[in-house]
């Protein structure tokens, strides 16, 4: 058999399936990171109309229909084919993101803003849910059955890949246009460039021939005429969905969003550093340890995918609290002493009315600069009182923006790698281990569910959960972290008791490519 | 642990919606543990049918492909 062509082959059907899954990711994320700008763009200035919608837009909609798309496109994909399938989602991503960037502001349409917002924000929602199980499933069904997690981990490079993306292009943007413009208009721009990433994707897929693993159902007859009730009411497959859902992609989600997302929300809403040096620290972070991904995949081909992942959630338990207090105490800027302070800039004093009275929010801020090269921004509050006689209300000083010393951003990107590092462990070896617990005729369908669920619902509301527990009385701000430690350690334990570690036979390498 | 969370979960949804602001503060809290319930209260429901296989010994021999 020539090995190089069939190599050159399958990296053809991993770039194509990789490219269009990015830009997928791509669509997703922007609309994530710029979640506060569109809120303000996009939605009535009224605090508690816009609360309302805010919430349903952006916190459930993206991600409660995650399972839902991967429910519909998981069924096609069994009935007519990962090819088409995982076309339409590319079109339907690609075509909603581009919309969004297209809406006009709330104060032109009004109400249909938001409303429309809401709408394609779910048809982005469904299109994730079925494009990831196609593009897996399809390169699974390319690869040699000894080398599927080394090939299909190029498709598990593509998340972060596109968090990467997303990440940059919206720091490379505001850099360009300045926060006003960007904040402006300026946020439209990340949302109209997908359209010709999503073209370009769009071009190599029509190219890209059949899946040959559902070629050959086809051709004898055995497509599954009803894929949902295969998946699920078939005890013996609906077994394995759970126990993939509650041993596997449960905890692999929330190493996967706490590592990055929660990281960098924490970061920035927790510890307050500046928004560039927030990003930053994540895109170093990304940039080292994406080759990981293929490391633990490829690894996973030899030594089995269970004790790869396993190993990874037990690590993110063990080792959260730790990192998160590091994060705490190298930011904590109150008990920095005079001696430390370089520099404190001319107080800018702003006075802003209180709505529904008389009185008034004073607001003196000043920019620090310590002898290590950091700086931050002090803020003082009180309220002044129409009535002199009353005595002002001093409210507690707040420190912002704090940008970090160069040894502080570089110990921060080391500890965002090693979060990386977990989430490369758990989900470089996950899109093999799914393809091989399911038949060929309802792969599409019964992997797409527990990896949905697992990442959209566990691991795209650790931020939402975390925050809502750090809100509870008598929380202090590492008590989110309780969530994504739990679940972990609730799917460590399930997966080490009932996954099977099952490794490729190497007996019989032959490939399954046409 | 189906069961326990999905009272915790009720609990949670109870007290917390109770102590919220009247108003849209209210509205808004019933909305979002609404939707937690909506979504956890079938994956609770499966983690008690996961729980149940598991005790039946059906993950004591795995199915082949």
């Amino acid at each position: 058999m020539n090995q190089e062509p069939q190599q050159s082959s399958i990296f053809k059907v991993i770039g194509a399936s990789s490219l269009g899954t990015l830009i997928e990711w791509y669509d997703f994320y922007i609309f994530g990171s710029l979640a506060t700008i569109i809120g303000s763009q996009l939605f009535p200035a009224d605090a508690g109309a816009s609360a309302l919608i805010n919430t349903l837009a952006i916190f459930a909609a993206g991600f409660i229909v995650r399972p839902f798309g991967a429910l519909v496109f998981g069924r096609l994909g069994d009935l007519i084919g990962r090819k088409y399938t995982f076309l339409l989602t590319l079109v339907l991503m690609g075509g909603s993101t581009f919309l969004i960037g297209l809406i006009p502001s709330y104060s032109s349409i009004g109400y249909a803003a938001p409303i429309l917002v809401l709408i394609l924000r779910l048809v982005q929602g469904l299109a994730l849910g079925g494009e990831y199980g196609g593009a897996a499933t399809y390169v699974a069904e390319h690869a040699p059955a000894n080398k599927r997690g080394y090939f299909t981990s190029w498709i598990q490079t593509t998340a972060t890949g596109g968090l990467f993306l997303s990440l940059g292009i919206i720091v490379l943007t505001k850099n360009i246009l300045g926060a006003e413009a960007f904040a402006d208009w300026g946020w439209r721009i990340p949302f109209l460039l997908s359209i010709l990433l999503v073209g370009v994707s769009i071009y190599i897929r029509m190219k890209m021939h059949e899946s040959p693993m559902f070629t050959k159902l086809k051709t004898e007859g055995k497509v599954s005429k009803n894929p949902l009730k295969d998946s699920f009411a078939n005890k013996a497959n609906f077994k394995m969905v759970l126990l993939a859902l509650f041993g596997a992609t449960m905890g692999q989600g929330v190493i996967w969003y706490t590592g990055q997302f929660y990281a960098q929300s924490f970061l920035e809403n927790t510890c307050h550093v500046d928004f560039n040096d927030s990003r930053y620290i994540l895109l170093w972070g990304i940039a080292f340890a994406t080759p990981f991904f293929v490391i633990f995949g490829s690894w996973s081909d030899k030594v089995g995918r269970k004790w790869i992942m396993l190993t990874g959630m037990l690590l993110g338990v063990i080792f959260y609290r730790p990192i998160y207090q590091v994060f705490l105490d190298d930011t904590d800027v109150s008990k920095i002493e005079q001696k430390d302070i370089q520099e404190v800039g001319n107080p800018v004093i702003t006075r802003t009315a209180l709505t529904g009275t008389a009185d008034s929010l004073i607001t003196t801020s000043s920019t620090v600069i310590l002898l290590n090269g950091a700086s931050f921004q002090k803020i003082q509050s009180h309220t002044q009182y129409a009535d002199v006689s009353k005595t002002p209300t001093v409210l507690p000083e707040v420190y912002k923006d704090k940008k970090l010393s160069t040894g502080v951003f570089w110990k921060f990107v080391g500890l965002i790698f090693f979060q990386i590092l977990l989430v490369t462990m758990v989900y470089g070896p996950i899109a093999a281990f799914l393809v091989e617990l399911f038949p060929t005729k309802i792969r599409y369908t019964s992997m797409s569910l527990p990896y949905h669920v697992g990442n959209g619902v566990f691991g795209g509301l650790v931020p939402f959960i975390a925050t809502l527990i750090a809100s509870f009385s008598g929380a202090m701000p590492l008590s989110g972290l309780w969530y994504p430690i739990g679940i972990a350690a609730l799917s460590f334990i399930i997966g080490a008791i009932y996954l099977s570690n099952k490794k490729p036979d190497h007996s019989e390498a032959e490939t399954e490519s046409i | 642990m189906g069961p326990a969370s999905i009272i915790f979960m009720f609990m949670q949804a109870i007290e917390k919606v109770g102590l919220a602001e009247e108003g849209v503060h209210k509205t808004n809290t019933a909305l979002q543990w609404g939707i937690i319930l909506f979504i956890f209260i079938p994956i609770s429901a499966g983690l008690v049918i996961f729980g149940y296989y598991a005790l039946k010994g059906e993950y004591d021999k795995l199915p082949e492909d």
